[in-house]
């Protein structure tokens, strides 16, 4: 009885199954694109890390496997940690990470990568970070550092604050209170907030910089999704957030230096392409020191670097190529271009590609 | 409740002291028109932004517990009264229960059938698709497959693990299974993930390691308990008496398990098993550590990443690109299409309980 | 109870029994294998936190204890809320279809609660946040200034909704159906003499709801009411996107700042999380574990205490 129930479930199942056999009719083997220089290049790349790059590495993707069909790259945006963990334990060929890898991650054996050779860390996703704020008739707020870290701290409480006001004059700022609303998982844009505030607003900004968001003020939503939702479902609400995710949110203007920029993909290309690169790692290894503290016109020093981390050198020649080829693509002007639509990215600025064009043609 | 406070004389007719027939059905849209009526007002005032149907529903079905109760109480009498307010009140939990359902169906839908009557959402996996287009074939089949596996391992082995329990347990393997079900109902499903990649990595020696089937052993995990704990429970009301009459017959036990227990609960174990796969199937954080991520269709169970709904949802929703609408029109729609799976396999399963369950008394 | 053997004549041991019986304990050991595989994992796991220096924990604990100890509260706080609310709601709910609805209606009333089970957990949370919560949120405020005084109600009110008694309703909802399945079949399950004796003495529906069925189910409820604690304790996705947590020990119902679930924090944190911190997130699963454990026991407890009105015997 038993045997012909789960019989039954099982050929409802196969009966499902098989009527989807069909192949996706997306993916019939373009054999018409063989005009274009066929590649030769086949197999898969699997990739895990940072959801900040999600749709980002959606669009490389595509880019990428209409150009060379035979090759399938999968990327899990579990995270940054993941993404790391897994790279140093050989599980992923890539990872993408919002912080280079760490000097102890450097230190330890990449499974994946060729005896003696280490993992090398590639700028290729810039995004800046939107203060966004959602507050009936205000379109057009200005803030400047130690005021969002006040906003943010749970210091400045209500809109019509002085601190906020004296910066809008003309702006009719509510009396409402302020609903902050914050990440709730960790993650690298808290992170390059906190490091944008407790450089710019140390006296006011006192927690360190942390991808755990410091202080117990507002409201907690998970994922740059989850921040929108909760922001644009809360009146008077205010969060930082990926600019890609702020769509339908009015974005406060920063100020930098002395006057008040308006948030720009450009601005905070030139601040990461203006940023040295952090010295004492191998030569190839280009994590970014960012300059939070650029003034130079136009600049948005809040701004998300996010990284793709591969091997020096691959044990697998092949895989190598692969990679080379993927990294190759990803910095290319028209990959860049097509993020930026997609992912709402900053392109990378041409010295900075150049730069990492060449630390990609070194990877074996 | 004071079910002598109020004495009333008595009387002989049958239906003196009685409220008429439908009064309660009359109370209750009253109630629903007097607080549809208050909301329109604050609605009409510009107080909400519109017109609240839940509260009306939610405070009026409330108020007709009350009303109802009193109108009882000064007419029937106490015992009648509390008799009425407790059948209000079992509809009340009823209706409140249906209001997010309704209100979580109605999102869905309203949200996810425009997309997912489009054929390609059954047609297109999500290769090489960046915006619009595409659609959730590879996760639908990844779903199937997946939670098809987890089912063929984890029935067998919790209906068994049940029956042991209910029929044949004694002694301290019975107490340390019950006891370990227990504490399996309280693992974390990403621990169940975490697991199963450990478990899986060190078997094949490869950190990359990542397949369907890895999944369904974690689904499992998640699984096996909820199989034994409803099943138990179901076992256990079957009557001793019809056990003692089958083995009076004669009949040994494993066919009187067979041939009169498990027929006589078979709607309960279908139901359990049916609860248990809705339990797994929507299942996100572990199916995301263990089959990975992909976007390219792929049929086989036991080997590379596979893509299943409730990560398909997940990941839409979560990134976004630029333009998020077709990201959520696809979330939804995946969503939608989930839950239309298992309407269809609770479906089949009530079909299955009607053709092979006894027939008797309920 | 069962055994089909008495004292006087040994039952002859039939090659059937034998399999089916041997088989049935081969799948009780698989459980128990399958579990001790688990836990061996997650204590192997979660050593480096428990004895971990200060500094390395996350949230800068100075031991895991410290760590753990706001999770543990806000998974049993909110599981507790969750269970508050669903409890009476199945039980309302059983009843209905198994004693009040129209027999012709109850099993399509009974499928229409099942379809609850057949939402995904993301679905909810994707509910919870864009529906639930700024429904629930000038209820909220309106609570917070009329009945602030309440220690539950205190404010300053949620500006999103998105608090824990929110998380905790979703919770009640996610849990109905397996409850409700549960109550049901054992409602239906009452010996029909005893209702119809309770009848014919004269007593109302609910009387004869209260002195025959009620008790007949009592132990069935608790189990139903563990089943529906062991899916909210576990539960990660939801909670994960509809609270909006914090690291705090309150019983505040309605502010921004609530207590986290060990499951949602391991759901939050464990994408980001490196060195020390996974094995601290991996300790706290191990946590959950014992938890869900108490939580059992005790139900198993009081069940076995009323064993004397359990179905079987």
């Amino acid at each position: 009885m038993n045997l012909k129930r789960y019989g039954v479930a099982v050929a409802i199942l196969a009966t499902a199954a098989i009527s989807l056999t069909a192949c996706a009719s997306n993916e019939a083997a373009p054999a018409a694109t063989a005009t274009k220089t066929a590649s030769n290049l086949t197999g898969t790349l699997n990739g895990i890390g940072s959801s900040a790059q999600g749709a980002a590495e959606t669009t490389w993707i595509a880019g990428f496997q209409t150009g060379n069909p035979n090759v399938t790259v999968n990327y899990d945006p579990q995270g940054s940690g993941a993404g790391r963990t897994s790279f140093i334990a050989g599980s992923a060929d890539f990872a993408g990470s919002d912080a280079a890898l760490k000097t102890t991650e450097l230190a330890s054996t990449f499974v994946a990568c060729a005896a003696g050779s280490s993992a090398i860390d590639l700028p290729v996703y810039i995004s800046p970070i939107a203060i966004a704020y959602n507050v009936a008739g205000v379109t057009n707020l200005k803030l400047d550092a130690p005021t969002i870290a006040g906003i943010f701290k749970g210091t400045i409480k209500t809109w019509n604050d002085p601190a906020i006001a004296g910066q809008n004059a003309g702006v009719t700022l509510p009396s409402a209170p302020i609903t902050v609303v914050h990440r709730s998982d960790d993650s690298g844009t808290t992170q390059n907030f906190t490091e944008y505030l407790s450089a710019n607003a140390k006296s006011v900004w006192d927690a360190p910089a942390s991808q755990t968001y410091p202080y117990p003020v507002g409201d907690a939503a998970k994922g740059t999704s989850g921040v929108a939702a909760a922001t644009k479902a809360a009146a008077n609400s205010i969060a930082y957030i990926d600019e890609s995710g702020a769509a339908g949110l009015s974005i406060a203007q920063l100020k930098v230096g002395s006057s008040y920029v308006k948030i720009s993909a450009a601005g905070a290309a030139a601040v990461v392409a203006a940023s040295p690169i952090t010295t004492g790692r191998a030569a190839n290894d280009l994590a970014i020191a960012l300059n939070r503290m650029d003034t130079s016109k136009n600049a948005w020093p809040l701004v998300l670097v996010s990284y793709l981390i591969t091997c020096q050198t691959y044990k697998d020649a092949a895989k190598g190529a692969l990679v080379k080829a993927y990294a190759d693509y990803v910095v290319s002007p028209e990959a860049q271009k097509a993020a930026a639509s997609q992912a709402g990215s900053a392109p990378l600025s041409t010295a900075l590609a150049s730069k990492v064009s060449a630390a990609i043609a070194t990877i074996k | 409740m004071s079910t002598a406070t109020i004495a009333r004389p008595m009387t002989n007719s049958l239906t003196a002291g009685k409220l008429p027939r439908g009064s309660s059905w009359f109370v209750l849209v009253g109630s629903w028109l007097i607080f549809g009526g208050l909301f329109a007002i604050l609605h009409a005032s510009g107080a909400t932004k519109d017109f609240n149907i839940i509260g009306t529903i939610f405070f009026g079905t409330v108020f007709f517990d009350v009303v109802i109760y009193v109108i009882s109480l000064l007419v029937e009498g106490g015992r009648r009264a509390t008799d009425r307010l407790v059948t209000s009140l079992v509809a009340t939990a009823f209706i409140i229960a249906l209001l997010p359902l309704v209100s979580l169906l109605w999102t869905v839908v309203a949200n996810g059938l425009g997309r997912m009557i489009q054929p390609s959402f059954f047609q297109d996996s999500m290769r090489n698709v960046i915006d619009a287009g595409g659609g959730a074939l590879h996760a639908v089949v990844g779903t199937l497959e997946i939670t098809g596996m987890a089912t063929l391992i984890s029935v067998p082995i919790g209906l068994l693990a049940a029956i042991y329990l209910a029929e044949y347990g004694r002694g301290h393997l019975a107490r340390g299974i019950t006891f370990f079900v227990d504490v399996m109902m309280g693992i974390p499903s990403i621990v169940a993930g975490l697991f199963a990649y450990a478990l899986f990595a060190l078997i094949f020696n490869d950190p990359g390691v990542r397949s369907g089937f890895m999944g369904s052993i974690a689904l499992s995990v998640l699984m096996i308990p909820v199989v034994v704990r409803s099943c138990e429970e179901i076992l256990r009301l079957v009557p001793n008496e019809l056990r003692e009459a089958s083995f009076a017959l004669g009949v040994p036990k494993w066919l009187t398990v067979l041939k009169v227990v498990l027929p006589t609960s078979l709607a309960g174990i279908t139901t359990g098993i049916m609860l248990s796969i809705a339990r797994v199937i929507g299942e996100t954080a572990p199916l995301l550590l263990v089959c990975g991520f992909t976007a390219s269709m792929n049929y086989n169970l036991f080997s590379d990443r596979m893509m299943t709904l409730p990560v398909f949802v997940y990941t839409q929703y979560a990134n976004q690109g630029a333009n998020p609408q077709p990201f959520l029109d696809r979330a939804w729609a995946a969503a939608l299409t989930l839950i239309i799976i298992v309407m269809l396999l609770n479906l089949a399963g009530r079909i299955i309980t009607k053709v092979f369950a006894p027939k008797y008394g309920r | 109870m069962t055994a089909g053997t008495t004292g006087a004549t040994k039952a002859k041991l039939r090659l059937g029994d034998r399999i089916f019986s041997s088989s049935t304990i081969l799948a009780g050991s698989i459980i128990l294998i399958l579990l001790a595989a688990v836990a061996a994992f997650l204590v192997v796991q979660s050593i480096p936190a428990l004895v971990a220096k200060p500094g390395t924990l996350p949230n800068n604990a100075s031991n895991f204890w410290v760590y753990v100890w706001p999770l543990v509260f806000g998974t049993i706080w909110a599981a507790l809320i969750a269970l508050v609310i669903a409890t009476p709601l199945s039980i309302g709910i059983a009843l209905f279809i198994s004693h009040y609805a129209p027999r012709r209606l109850a099993q399509t009333l009974g499928y229409i609660i099942d379809l609850l089970a057949a939402v995904p957990s993301v679905v909810f949370g994707l509910w919870g946040i864009v529906v639930l919560a700024p429904f629930l949120q000038p209820f909220y405020t309106w609570l917070v200034t009329n009945m602030g005084w309440f220690p539950l109600f205190s404010g300053p009110v949620s500006g999103t909704g998105r608090t824990i008694l929110t998380a905790a309703i979703v919770l009640a909802v996610m849990c109905l159906p397996i409850m409700t399945a549960i109550c049901r079949e054992v409602f239906l399950q009452t010996p029909r003499l005893h209702e119809e004796a309770a009848l014919a003495l004269g007593a109302t529906r609910w009387e004869m709801i209260k002195t025959a069925v009620l008790p007949f189910a009592r132990a069935g409820i608790i189990s139903a009411a563990m089943l529906g604690l062991g899916r909210a304790l576990g539960e990660t996705m939801a909670i994960a996107l509809v609270l909006s947590p914090a690291l705090v020990v309150n019983f505040f119902l309605l502010t921004s700042q609530n207590p986290n679930t060990i499951a949602a924090n391991i759901a939050l944190q464990f994408p980001e999380a490196t060195g020390v911190t996974v094995n601290a997130l991996l300790a706290s699963g191990l946590v959950l574990f014992v938890v869900t454990l108490a939580v059992n026991s005790v139900a198993r407890y009081v069940v076995n205490r009323r064993k004397a009105f359990s179905g079987a015997n």
